[in-house]
């Protein structure tokens, strides 16, 4: 345990006194979100967003109205779609089933969406429900997204490609020559990148709050350790990476190779909503995703664990599976 | 005396490349055993596996009498030739880290005064000169109070003020009852340390004897050289007179008395390859 302590303590003051790093860790979600926050805050979409619940209705004339981008939906996601609504990420929903839409009062599109139905109402009239809400932000929507992307990348980097290096330069020949079991060691090193990725999220997020003022609909609580899952996912992967590999070049490559389609399909800047279906099963696989949705879930939504269950099942198991492989696969040398 | 570590038959290969081919021999407890041969001649493959580091292919290594194991790692100080250090962390804060790793770290006090690490104790660790850097990788080796250290070519590429006072340090430790078991390729270095030297070459043991014995055994008498001409000697008194008999240019003569250096050239039949 002393030794544990020791080594954890030991790579948490690397950490802390490479000032670089540290900054890096720092500045470089709160420019993320600065600047994505100001490019797009602008609504750049001239497409009315409808949400569709049930099959088409040939006796309703508006779901052909080209202007109108009609996203699909199954009943079990109702809740979801309401609350997309209410945030104004939709601009109506409508249920053939049932033969009702809804628009949010306070939507900037109401009226014309509202002009629409009614124009093109056909023979049996919908009946007109709704919601109310106030509006999402862009910044409120990409805020989870940067802090996950930020902690992917310390996770990632500071287990996977630091560990390789360690071998490289012999650090962990030098450990391998002391009664320290290559278990504990990896998980000192595990222990300490976590603390760092956890302390890091925490300050930038009150950071970025304080000046931008975003939404936070949940529990702190529940944030947190999602956050923790988020994280221990992400260093059991890295340590996958860490196992073998003791060329840096070849495992920075390797890292970035996973690194970048997690950044650009787990919906950290964007949604992938609309996009073809089979880089939405892709995403599915990529714990960020996962650690991206649950934690939006939570800020944006309020929801608790029970409402975001299969993202926190996803990661653990995730975690479990990971810290397996590398735990098989790891060799000091 | 039983030796505190023995070797026998001990081979390594690395696919068709034999390293190591049985080698066997003993260290006697509180000698510095120097282990000498060119680069390549597999020194450090045989210390890495009496270390515990490298497996064997074949052969035993046995530490007091039995096979080494796992309690192993807690008796032996091991200082390899090449080691990053952490990153970031000063040279206090490493010995430190290392003492929580063992039950009966060496105190600190200790450890800087047999390593003269009063002077860059505070320093981090990528800040270390050459000299002082092994300075430090020799404290870590001594940490755990081991009964044997191997120090694997601790003065490689250091200047001649550092390498003397490195040996100071290692006469230091040794004086302290530790067994030393030192690769070198400086010949110096092991006629003035070494008990014992072991000359090996690609992967062979060559000789293995106290540097007196192993002189006695391959030379008598003295060297002498003269430009273009080296002449091996017993009696020097008669080999001077027949070369001013025959009337030679005595310019430039030296007379040398053989060391190591002459007798690893003889045995490896290479200068020193590095």
């Amino acid at each position: 345990m002393k030794a544990f302590y020791a080594m954890v303590k030991a790579r948490t003051m690397e950490f802390v006194r490479d000032r670089g790093s540290l900054a890096w860790s720092l500045v470089f979600p709160v420019v993320m979100i600065v600047g994505f926050a100001f490019a797009f805050s602008g609504n750049s979409n001239t497409l009315f967003k409808v949400g569709l619940l049930g099959s088409d209705d040939p006796g309703f004339p508006f779901l052909k109205t080209p202007q109108v981008q009609f996203i699909p939906y199954v009943a079990a996601d109702r809740e979801a779609l309401m609350n997309k609504l209410r945030q104004h990420g939709l601009d109506a929903v409508v249920d053939t089933a049932a033969k009702t839409y809804w628009i949010n009062d306070q939507g900037k599109n109401t009226k014309i969406v509202d002009l629409l139905v009614s124009l093109e109402a056909g023979s049996t009239p919908y009946q007109r429900d709704v919601v109310t809400g106030a509006p999402v932000r862009y910044v409120d929507w990409l805020v989870p997204g940067v802090i996950a992307m930020n902690l992917m990348f310390g996770c990632l980097f500071g287990v996977g490609y630091v560990l390789v290096r360690y071998r490289k330069n012999g650090v962990l020949r030098r450990m391998k020559a002391t009664p320290v079991s290559a278990f504990s060691f990896v998980t000192a090193q595990g222990v300490s990148r976590f603390l760092i990725v956890i302390v890091t999220s925490a300050v930038v997020y009150e950071g970025t709050n304080l000046f931008l003022h975003f939404r936070m609909d949940g529990s702190y609580l529940d944030l947190l350790l999602v956050t923790a899952l988020g994280a221990f996912s992400m260093i059991a992967l890295g340590l996958v990476f860490a196992s073998r590999f003791k060329n840096e070049e070849l495992a920075g490559g390797l890292l970035n190779l996973l690194t970048f389609p997690m950044m650009l399909l787990s919906g950290v800047f964007f949604s992938l909503e609309g996009t073809p279906q089979v880089l939405q099963q892709v995403a599915q696989a990529f714990p960020l995703t996962h650690f991206i949705h649950a934690a939006r879930a939570i800020m944006l939504e309020g929801s608790g664990l029970v409402q975001t269950a299969p993202d926190v099942l996803f990661l653990s198991a995730f975690t479990a599976v990971c810290l397996g492989l590398a735990a098989w696969l790891f060799k000091w040398e | 005396m039983t030796p505190i570590m023995n070797v026998t038959d001990l081979e390594k290969k690395y696919g068709r490349l034999t390293a190591v081919d049985k080698v066997s021999f003993g260290i006697p407890e509180g000698i510095c055993f120097g282990l000498l041969g060119p680069n390549g001649a597999g020194k450090t493959t045989t210390i890495e596996m009496m270390e515990g580091i490298t497996d064997p292919t074949a052969g035993t290594i046995e530490f007091r009498g039995k096979p080494i194991d796992s309690t192993f790692r807690q008796k032996v100080g091991i200082q390899f030739q090449h080691t990053a250090l952490p990153e970031f962390i000063t040279v206090k804060e490493t010995l430190e880290m290392f003492s929580a790793f063992y039950p009966n770290p060496r105190p600190m006090a200790e450890l800087i005064s047999l390593c003269s690490l009063d002077d860059i104790l505070e320093r981090d660790n990528q800040k270390l000169s050459g000299g002082q850097k092994q300075r430090m990788l020799l404290a870590l080796a001594i940490v755990p109070n081991p009964e044997i250290v191997f120090l694997d070519e601790p003065t490689t590429g250091l200047d001649p003020q550092a390498r003397r006072n490195f040996w100071d340090l290692i006469r230091g430790i040794k004086a302290q009852g530790t067994t030393v078991v030192l690769t070198t390729h400086y010949m110096d270095e092991a006629q003035l340390l070494c008990d014992q030297v072991a000359i090996m070459d690609h992967g062979r043991m060559l000789e293995i004897d106290t540097p007196d014995k192993l002189l006695h055994k391959h030379f008598n008498g003295a060297i002498v050289r003269l430009p273009g001409r080296e002449l091996q000697t017993e009696n020097l008194d008669k080999t001077m007179k027949e070369l001013l008999a025959e009337g030679s240019d005595l310019t430039g003569l030296s007379i040398h008395k053989p060391d190591l250096e002459d007798l690893f050239i003889k045995l490896t039949g290479s200068t020193l390859r590095s």
